[in-house]
């Protein structure tokens, strides 16, 4: 029911139900949040966005009320400005007064909100608390000193997440966020997802830099440097130049990244092709020799971090593929190194993904050889940005160019991996083909397109009637987990993946400054696999080569050697 | 010393979030702490995160994550100590000692606690070390205790 409320010198209409917060943004007035979250929980410990409503004789917390007929609201009164500005001066007075040092210099949204309210004198001095920081964590750097304990990363933990890996430690201005019993992250349940980086408004979660070195290495004139990017990172890095959201940039990406002195740039899908061939080989090689099943993906390394930390049991239930990053990494090392005579203590991988748990990833120690990680180095979505920005590059002037041979061809089903349900409809296709021989007539499985936590789609192969589940979150996981122990077994394959949305809402994308970006990020993937002139990584020749000179078949053991791993149960608390 | 925490957990099994507390209490006036394998045993019992009971157990002044010392240290922190100064005390013994409250020397022989008033307001500030009160105490007495207590720890 609508009724009509009166802000400031007009009248709006709000809903019943609504809160004063959302009725203003959806007639367009904007009061400032830290705390608020859309979706979640409102908590009002900010106190931001308070307004001056008439006959309440304290602020209110729009975030957290709920809007009443006729309410006079007054959103930018002077007692309403007053009492922000000294909300920001009292937080400043605890923050360590280091912006131009700070990863988030220019993109925080403390330092936004302290510019508009014309903060420009210290007013408050008090003591400081002093907190270290920790750098201890694999993918993530947890600064406390910075943390202005809004809250938002322990709902994103564990409401969105659903690990409750963060926390509030102590009480009142002592307070802090961290891991259980205060430890450092790398001892932690963190899965690495970096959604609380994304949700941070300050500096206080951000990534694990690897770019440090990266500049070094190119300028070396032994070492061979090779760069290989998501096919997620090719459609949300433009975003970072203001460029058109949405829009694929492999190719202004190949050069520009050839310009900064990578001596290969490599697409990672030509990896996703890879990894999807290999799925579907374990796939039938299960499901023909009565293996263990369902299969559940292993392409995101939060999500394998989860199953080894609370349900190692179920282990044997995950792939045993290496996700795309580290096949692709390993063929370069092995078949790339070996066919352009490269020594590999010379090559140096760098690869750029959507996601900050890769960098974990390529520290596994599954996934090293003899010591040596097969991926020396990677950047996030961010990273990435930043360094193209300080090699000079202007990005949009370059000409578009290809990828260099031979990890060059993609086809557009490993670009549907970056999406949550695209692995499953891209898995579907190979599957398909594998088990009867004969294309799927209708590519698009549309079941796997909608925006749920939990799709599933029962399709027939031969003569099997099998079951596909894409999950998109943690919480839904271990809700089919334990309907799996309990006897489901209907399903044969499950997708997980543990951002919402997928890997264009992964950790390391770049902060959402367009409303809808996630929207026109996936919008854009499904029109590109509307063009694509291949379709199914199976069908990618790049790939059918790399079979017929090197790798002869999914189940040779050169292959398991490459492109297999293990996995192994951790002991943290949970 | 572990059954013992299984025991207690058993007691409470089937409860709910708001039985936390009382759980907590149990489990640390028998072990006179709250370990960390403790929680961890608590949180898969409750099926809770061990972060959220952390973050519970850490609000509140009453639980300590470290065992207790030979010699355990409770300073009231009630509002007539803390007129008389009782926040010098605490600084003083901070100080002699080189712990906080909640925290315990690495011999094992001290700890420190800051409690909620004692019910002895007149007689502010009041100290109590292991079973004994000592009232009207001034930061230079401290030392003194200390140096009692040292010698023999179990002193009444």
């Amino acid at each position: 029911m609508n009724f009509p409320i009166e802000v400031n010198v007009t009248t709006i209409v709000a809903r019943r139900g609504e809160t004063i917060l959302e009725a203003l943004e959806r007639n367009g007035i904007k009061v400032p949040t830290l705390c608020h979250m859309p979706g979640l929980n409102p908590t009002g410990s900010c106190r931001m966005c308070v307004v001056e409503v008439e006959g309440k004789p304290n602020l209110i917390t729009a975030c957290s009320y709920p809007v009443e007929e006729w309410m006079k609201i007054k959103t930018h009164s002077p007692r309403v400005v007053n009492a922000r500005k000294t909300n920001v001066e009292l937080l400043l007075s605890n923050h360590p007064d280091d912006c131009l040092y700070c990863e988030r210099n220019g993109n925080c949204e403390l330092q936004l909100f302290a510019a508009q309210l014309n903060v420009r004198e210290r007013r408050f001095i008090g003591k400081k608390n002093k907190y270290k920081t920790d750098p201890s964590g694999s993918s993530i750097v947890r600064d406390p000193a910075k943390c202005i304990v809004c809250g938002r990363c322990v709902r994103t933990c564990d409401e969105i997440v659903g690990v409750c890996t963060l926390g509030f430690i102590g009480r009142g201005n002592q307070t802090i966020i961290g891991p259980s019993f205060n430890k450092q992250l790398n001892l932690s349940s963190c899965i690495a997802c970096g959604q609380c980086i994304m949700a941070c408004p300050t500096g206080a979660l951000h990534e694990k830099r690897h770019s440090d070195h990266l500049q070094n290495a190119l300028h070396h004139h032994k070492t061979h440097v090779v760069a290989q990017y998501s096919s997620t990172v090719a459609i949300s890095l433009g975003e970072e130049f203001n460029l058109k959201p949405g829009r694929e940039i492999n190719g202004i990406l190949n050069a520009a990244l050839r310009k900064a002195g990578f001596d290969k740039v490599f697409d990672t899908t030509f990896g996703a092709d890879l990894y999807l061939v290999q799925l579907a080989a374990e796939f039938e090689e299960r499901l023909n020799e009565g293996g263990v099943l369902p299969l559940f993906s292993s392409d995101c390394p939060a999500w394998i971090k989860y199953v080894e930390q609370w349900h190692s049991e179920m282990i044997p239930h995950l792939s045993r593929c290496k996700s795309p990053q580290q096949m692709l990494g390993s063929i370069i090392n092995r078949y790339y190194a070996d066919t352009y005579h490269i020594k590999t203590e010379d090559l140096y991988t760098v690869s750029a993904m959507p996601c900050t748990a890769k960098k974990f990833e390529a520290q596994r120690e599954q996934l090293t050889h003899k010591g040596i990680s097969d991926v020396d180095a990677v950047l996030t979505t961010r990273e990435l940005a930043q360094f193209i920005k300080l090699n000079g590059i202007e990005l949009p002037q370059n000409d578009t160019e290809l990828a260099d041979y031979p990890f060059h061809v993609r086809s557009s089903a490993g670009k549907l991996m970056s999406l949550a349900g695209g692995q499953t409809e891209a898995l579907i296709r190979t599957l398909y083909f594998r088990l009867t021989g004969k294309e799927l007539k209708q590519p698009k499985i549309m079941a796997m397109r909608l925006n749920r936590d939990y799709k599933e789609v029962k399709i027939k192969m031969g003569k099997h009637l099998l079951g596909f589940a894409a999950i998109n979150s943690i919480v839904t996981a271990h809700r089919v987990i334990e309907e799996i122990k309990a006897g489901r077994d209907d399903l044969h394959f499950i997708e997980v993946m543990v951002c919402p949305g997928g890997c264009i809402n992964g950790g390391g994308q770049p902060m959402i400054k367009v409303p809808n970006a996630l929207k026109i990020r996936q919008k854009a993937l499904y029109e590109l696999d509307e063009k694509d002139p291949i379709t199914a990584a199976h069908k990618n020749p790049g790939v059918i080569g790399l079979y017929n000179d090197f790798l002869i078949s999914p189940n040779s053991a050169l292959a398991r050697e490459l492109l297999l791993t293990t996995y192994k149960k951790r002991e943290v608390p949970l | 010393m572990s059954d013992l925490i299984d025991d207690i957990i058993e007691r409470h099994v089937n409860i709910d979030r708001d039985g936390l507390i009382p759980l907590l209490q149990e489990i640390q006036s028998s072990q006179g702490f709250l370990s960390e394998d403790a929680i961890i045993r608590i949180g898969a019992s409750m099926d809770l995160p061990t972060s959220k009971i952390y973050g519970v157990a850490t609000f509140y002044d009453q639980f300590r994550f470290e065992p207790k010392g030979k010699v355990h240290f409770q300073i009231c922190h009630g509002t007539s100590c803390h007129i008389n100064h009782s926040i010098r005390i605490l600084q003083e013994l901070e100080r002699l000692l080189k712990i906080k409250p909640g925290q315990t020397t690495r011999d094992g022989m001290f700890s420190v606690d800051a409690t909620s008033c004692m019910g002895a307001c007149s007689l502010s500030s009041v100290i109590k070390v292991n079973d004994t009160y000592f009232h009207d105490v001034s930061p230079a007495d401290l030392k003194e205790i200390i140096e009692k207590y040292k010698s023999n720890p179990l002193n009444a």
